[in-house]
């Protein structure tokens, strides 16, 4: 077919860039890692350099676990991830379910509309956010955040599901039919399974803003027992002085979680697309 | 009794009209194909049929009962598909018990008519595995399996056997031939293939823009066509159409002769070269560009030591050609 993918040159050419290209992408990965296990002054003094025996201190992660509420604030950021995800993929795929199988009276400009919401950013309604957060007393709690942040999620989801649902088979959907499942039946049984590629990538895309978003948390949800994992950590950056070792710990500890998801998330992308399900 | 009857059935899409005033019966235990070119409405004509697209006017009545507002699996259809549409989730046995399951059947009526349904097509071996790890062919023996094991009243095929190579599509298009026979159920097949339609039908409705053009049995068809398009569709090699020939024709007229009834000879009414011969062994066909500059296919029967290239003449029996007026329909 292409011959191109097959020429020597230009694989090793592929490779190279990609290799490039991830070294560049894990660099700041990799120096806050080796930071975060030395001492204040190593930080500073060699910062690209590997702990040794020396510079080799954890000092930045008993500060982080002495902190006491460190795992709460993981605790919560894990909360408010998980289940925001979990209401965008279930709304975002039932609501592109809708928009692809069915022909209804405004089923084009329901679509406009929610792609609508790619384009303009959730924060411009911040102020009106907050007040009916005031108003149904939802100020500090994990709702909040949960409901915010689905908000945020959907219209992409709906976008990307309803483009990778108009392309199941309507054969497949019509034997449903025939046989006499239920339009749920068809939706959770037929259909999600067959685009679960998808729905891997639409919960990739969401997960890491929802994980590292520090604005919503600080409206809100600023108290101390529904904090996040990153408004949590700005204890540690202060105006005059920052607690580096600390910083720098805790922020490694906050990349493993999303690490899980991801491994989570990207079995599922490449098993869907590699066991061929949709043919 | 009837097995199907649709009245002035309409449909369209927005304001694309697919179906134009279709009229049609069904005969018990009859075999019936809609034949026509992609895109004229055979999909959709089905598909209003099983209840998937309502009809936009018109009535259906299925055994005698008006099933407009019955959805699809209370119409006492099975339909089976070009993409064989199996459940990738389920194992052989539960794609085809899932639709007596949801009837809520008694099991041990499922398991007779599931083990039934796999004896006679042979299934036996595959029960267990996943439609994903069968070919093409036996996915098509499955999806017909689930067809029967719901013992519907009427059975429709949407160009089932598009999908498998040529071999495999004779073995099947044999098997559905015999499964009607066993059966004796009434169907409803559509293809775009008229050696599909000749071969399976008791009846078959051709099909054009949504209108149904002829209906009659496939001999009726081939020897009475009413028109240039049923001439032209049924019949392969198909039809030759012929403007300027040596005979009397109504103005603007156009004569329609098979390959089969030209006939070589020393002298004739066409004149022509010999452009390109295909020798199937059984059979010669050869393409001629006759000098008034149209081109003819000739069927020959047996081996023919005709070369390309070769100055030929033509000729045919009057009574064994067609003639059809300016609207392309029928003189007799
Ligand atoms: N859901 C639909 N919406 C709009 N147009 C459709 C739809 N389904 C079919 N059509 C149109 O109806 C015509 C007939 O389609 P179809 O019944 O699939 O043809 P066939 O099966 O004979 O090839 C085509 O022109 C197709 O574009
Ligand atoms: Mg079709």
């Amino acid at each position: 077919m292409n011959t191109a993918r097959h020429n020597r040159f230009n694989t090793f050419a592929a490779h190279g860039v990609l290799i490039l290209y991830t070294l560049i992408a894990l660099f700041p990965v990799f120096v806050i890692v080796i930071n975060s296990f030395k001492t204040r002054k190593a930080i500073f003094r060699e910062p690209l350099a590997m702990p040794n025996a020396d510079s080799f201190s954890l000092i930045g992660y008993e500060t982080v676990l002495k902190q006491g509420d460190f795992f709460l604030y993981f605790q919560n950021s894990m909360i408010v991830t998980v289940g925001s995800l979990f209401f965008i993929l279930l709304f975002g795929a039932m609501a592109a379910f809708a928009l692809a199988e069915y022909r209804f009276k405004g089923n084009l400009m329901m679509g406009l509309y929610l792609a609508l919401g790619i384009m303009i950013p959730i924060r411009i309604g911040t102020v009106a956010i907050l007040e009916m957060m005031v108003q149904t007393g939802l100020v500090n709690t994990l709702w909040a955040l949960i409901l915010v942040y689905t908000a945020q999620g959907l219209p992409l989801a709906v976008f990307i599901l309803s483009e990778f649902m108009r392309q199941v088979s309507d054969d497949l959907k019509n034997a449903g039919r025939i046989d006499g499942l239920s339009e749920y039946r068809i939706f959770f049984r037929l259909v999600l399974p067959l685009v679960r590629p998808a729905m891997a990538t639409v919960a990739v895309f969401n997960m890491i803003p929802i994980w590292n978003d520090l604005w919503f948390p600080l409206i809100l949800a600023p108290a101390e027992e529904v904090k996040t994992l990153t408004l949590g950590s700005q204890v540690f950056i202060g105006q005059f002085v920052t607690d580096w070792n600390a910083v720098l710990s805790a922020l490694s500890l906050a990349i493993l979680p999303v690490m899980a998801l991801y491994v989570i998330f990207s079995r599922q992308l490449i098993r869907g697309i590699t066991s061929g399900a949709v043919k | 009794m009837t097995a199907l009857t649709l009245t002035n059935v309409c449909k369209s899409f927005g304001s694309v009209e697919v179906l134009k005033d279709i009229n049609l019966t069904v005969e018990d235990g009859e075999f019936v194909v809609f034949v026509g070119p992609s895109g004229c409405g055979k999909s959709t004509l089905l598909r209003v049929i099983a209840g998937l697209e309502d009809a936009t006017s018109g009535s259906v009545s299925i055994g005698g009962d008006v099933v407009n507002n019955i959805p699809p699996a209370k119409r006492g259809i099975a339909m089976v598909f070009q993409s064989y549409a199996l459940y990738p989730h389920l194992s052989v046995r539960d794609n085809m018990a899932l639709g007596l399951k949801q009837e809520k059947q008694p099991k041990s009526v499922i398991d007779e008519r599931v083990n039934k349904a796999v004896q006679m097509l042979d299934l036996n071996a595959y029960v267990d595995r996943r439609p994903s790890d069968l070919s093409g062919g036996q996915r098509q023996r499955v999806a017909i399996g689930r067809a029967i094991v719901r013992d519907p009243k009427l059975f429709l095929f949407d160009e089932p056997l598009s999908n498998l190579d040529a071999a495999l599509r004779m073995n099947t298009r044999i098997e559905i031939a015999e499964l009607h026979r066993t059966l004796s159920a009434s169907m409803i097949y559509v293809t775009h293939d008229q050696t599909e339609a000749m071969t399976l039908a008791d009846k078959i409705v051709v099909l054009r823009d949504g209108k149904v053009e002829q209906v009659g049995s496939p001999m009726e068809l081939y020897n009475n066509p009413a028109n240039q398009f049923v001439a032209g569709f049924l019949g392969s090699p198909s039809m030759n159409f012929l403007k300027k020939v040596e005979i009397d024709l109504p103005q603007n007229g156009t004569l329609g002769i098979r390959p089969e009834q030209l006939e070589v000879v020393e002298q004739g009414r066409i004149r022509g070269r010999v452009t390109h011969v295909e020798r199937l062994g059984g059979d010669t066909n050869l393409l001629v560009a006759s000098d008034q500059n149209e081109v003819l296919t000739v069927r020959l029967f047996g081996q023919d030591p005709t070369e390309v290239g070769q100055s030929i003449e033509l000729d045919f029996d009057d009574s064994s050609a067609f003639v059809f007026d300016a609207e392309n329909q029928r003189v007799r």
